[in-house]
């Protein structure tokens, strides 16, 4: 297991400087310059480009920055954001517990119902259960996330009137960050009615973000299970006499999750992209709308570092799903 | 009183072409102690009918039976709760692909002394105790660290020796064995039959052996029933099989052994009209 853990790590290191090399061009090629941005005003004069150009350090060349930025980044200095002036990792470390918070209750809301979702899908294949269940899968799943954000503002806020339309927590409440997550901070903070505030807040951007991976994994799920079904060591475990809820629960489950988990930890990469829309239609105070500010006034160091650090989280979770499918796979674990 | 009674036994599977008749009117009876051999080419429902008494076919099977009694109970009307107290603890089977069969994310040990814990209450100590005697029993090596070993890191012969230990672990009655050897090459092929033949003698169990191999039948069976395409074709002891053969099919399936052959060219079933035997 060790030796496995450790393979994973060292694949780790060329895919991150490659993500260093992907972000760094990325904000490179988008039209717009920056300078022009920072200077916030018309007609700069050439002299005062110059200065900003090589305040900013863009006169150098290319690789010059490059290294630059990549020596920075193994320092722990990911740089200063040109809006802002604050070290971007300062921002990042504000703003995330916000996008881990959301991304936590989504792939919870996902998992806790796309899971069992599938199991009863596969085990009662082919019924009418099965066909509304995979058929509603679908539409999840074929759903663009802004419009799903916004019928649901519309129902559940605007007509029904049940839930709040955006923000983290009612403007009635307000105390320090503790953790950074509004649920745990507003339960210490012993305030009357925070914590449902802060819960109610979530709701429908969990709804958002969750709906098209719960698609994916009841599907994944239910496909994993019937052929898992259909394997002789199912077979072995009802010859033994063991309950239904056994040989489904224990030794099917455990087989049909290895695909699963992968899928899970597939759908954590994409839920990082979701964010950034969920969190603009519920004007969620997270990574996600602050990278789609930062891209608005080309803030270079805030787009690099923002990608790099939701890469890096990406990168964490595949190894997590690494570990977990050799913990739940022992043929991995020994090869 | 047979240990098990199957009178008219039809099995029919429902599949997009309409109903599909696997197994057809065939009555099947084992006495304690006794060896049965079931016999005949794939497809003649030799499996089919033996998971249906097991309980083990998907729900598309539609399994019908004037008879179906275990020690005299009534299988037919027992519920799926108590015919899951009988099967693995009084009759438990073992299946043509070892290694296929076992769980690969279980270990050995956690797969044996789970039958143990859900028909005999052993845990813990006790049922690791007797998980260890059982892998010594099927002539597992060093059942200690084996118990701890997975699927994928034994051969198939070791994989169906397992397979036989977690079968005779509550020490059932009668012992289904869905052609155990296919899968194995030949010389664990007649190392799994004699440890079958050796156990079944000395638990005194009912044996059910499904097979195509005539060979196999002749060295371990007492009683033969011959099936094609479902319906049984004959049923004779051993040696009136061999010696006299009644079914133009019995007697096709003997002239393709090797050993008949006469001339240059192997006789297949084919050569011979048998097709108005069936009823």
């Amino acid at each position: 297991m060790v030796r496995f853990l450790f393979h994973r790590l060292l694949l780790i290191l060329p895919t991150f400087i490659g993500i260093t090399i992907v972000a760094f061009a990325f904000v490179r090629v988008l039209p717009g310059d920056p300078v022009l941005l920072i200077a916030g005003e018309r007609g700069v004069t050439p002299e005062r480009y110059q200065d900003l150009m090589q305040q900013f350090g863009y006169d150098r060349p290319i690789w010059v920055q490059y290294f630059d930025y990549l020596a920075g980044i193994f320092q722990g200095d990911f740089g200063t954001s040109i809006s802002t002036k604050r070290p971007v990792i300062q921002d990042f470390l504000t703003l995330f517990p916000a996008t881990i918070e959301l991304s936590l209750c989504a792939i919870t809301f996902a998992v806790a119902l796309g899971v069992p979702m599938g199991i009863i899908a596969a085990v009662k294949r082919g019924t009418w259960f099965d066909q509304t269940l995979m058929g509603t899968a679908l539409v999840g799943y074929s759903m663009p996330i802004f419009w799903l954000g916004l019928l649901l503002i519309i129902l559940f806020s605007g007509i029904l009137g049940w839930t709040p339309v955006s923000g983290r927590i009612s403007l009635m409440y307000y105390f320090p960050a503790v953790t950074g997550f509004m649920t745990i901070d507003s339960l210490l903070s012993g305030q009357e009615g925070a914590f449902t505030s802060a819960l109610s807040h979530l709701i429908l951007p969990t709804i958002t973000l969750g709906t098209i991976p719960l698609a994916v994994v009841a599907r994944q799920t239910r496909s994993a299970m019937l052929e898992v079904l259909g394997e002789d060591y199912v077979r072995t475990a009802r010859a033994k006499g063991m309950p239904t809820r056994r040989v489904i629960g224990l030794h099917a489950l455990r087989n049909a999750l290895i695909p699963v988990i992968t899928t899970i930890g597939l759908q954590i990469g994409v839920m990082m992209a979701g964010a950034i829309l969920t969190e603009t239609i519920f004007s969620w105070p997270g990574v996600g709308k602050w990278m789609i500010d930062a891209i608005g006034r080309r803030d270079y160091p805030v787009v690099q570092a923002g990608l790099l650090l939701i890469a890096l989280v990406v990168m964490t979770v595949n190894l997590i799903v690494d570990v977990l499918y050799g913990l739940i796979n022992p043929r991995i674990r020994h090869q | 009183m047979p240990l098990l009674e199957i009178r008219n036994l039809s099995v029919a599977f429902d599949t997009s072409a309409g109903l599909f008749h696997a197994v057809d009117g065939i009555d099947i009876s084992v006495e304690s102690r006794e060896v049965l051999a079931i016999v005949g080419e794939s497809g003649s429902g030799k499996s089919v009918a033996m998971l249906a008494t097991m309980g083990l076919l998907p729900e598309t099977a539609t399994v019908k039976a004037d008879v179906m009694r275990f020690e005299g109970r009534d299988m037919l009307a027992m519920s799926p709760q108590e015919r899951g107290k009988i099967i693995g603890k009084d009759i438990s089977m073992i299946f043509q692909e070892p290694v296929a069969s076992l769980n690969p994310c279980f270990t050995v040990g956690f797969q044996i002394e789970e039958v143990l814990r859900r028909h005999l209450g052993l845990r813990g100590r006790d049922a690791h105790k007797r998980a260890i005697e059982l892998l010594e029993l099927v002539g597992i090596p060093d059942p200690v660290s084996r118990l701890k070993s997975f699927p994928h890191q034994m051969s198939g012969g070791q994989c169906q020796r397992v397979m036989i230990a977690i079968a005779i672990a509550c020490k059932p009655k009668l012992l289904i064995a869905d052609e155990p050897t296919t899968a194995l090459d030949v010389t664990i092929q007649k190392q799994i039959l004699d440890l079958l033949v050796s156990l079944q003698i000395e638990h005194g169990m009912g044996l059910i052996l499904i097979t195509h191999d005539m060979g196999v039948v002749a060295e371990t069976a007492d009683r033969v029933i011959v099936q094609y395409k479902g319906h049984k074709m004959e049923e004779a002891d051993v040696l009136s099989l061999f010696e006299n053969p009644q079914s133009r099919y019995t007697k096709a399936l003997l002239s393709a052994l090797p050993e008949n052959a006469v001339g240059d060219r192997l006789p297949t079933v084919a050569d011979y009209d048998f097709e108005a035997e069936i009823r």
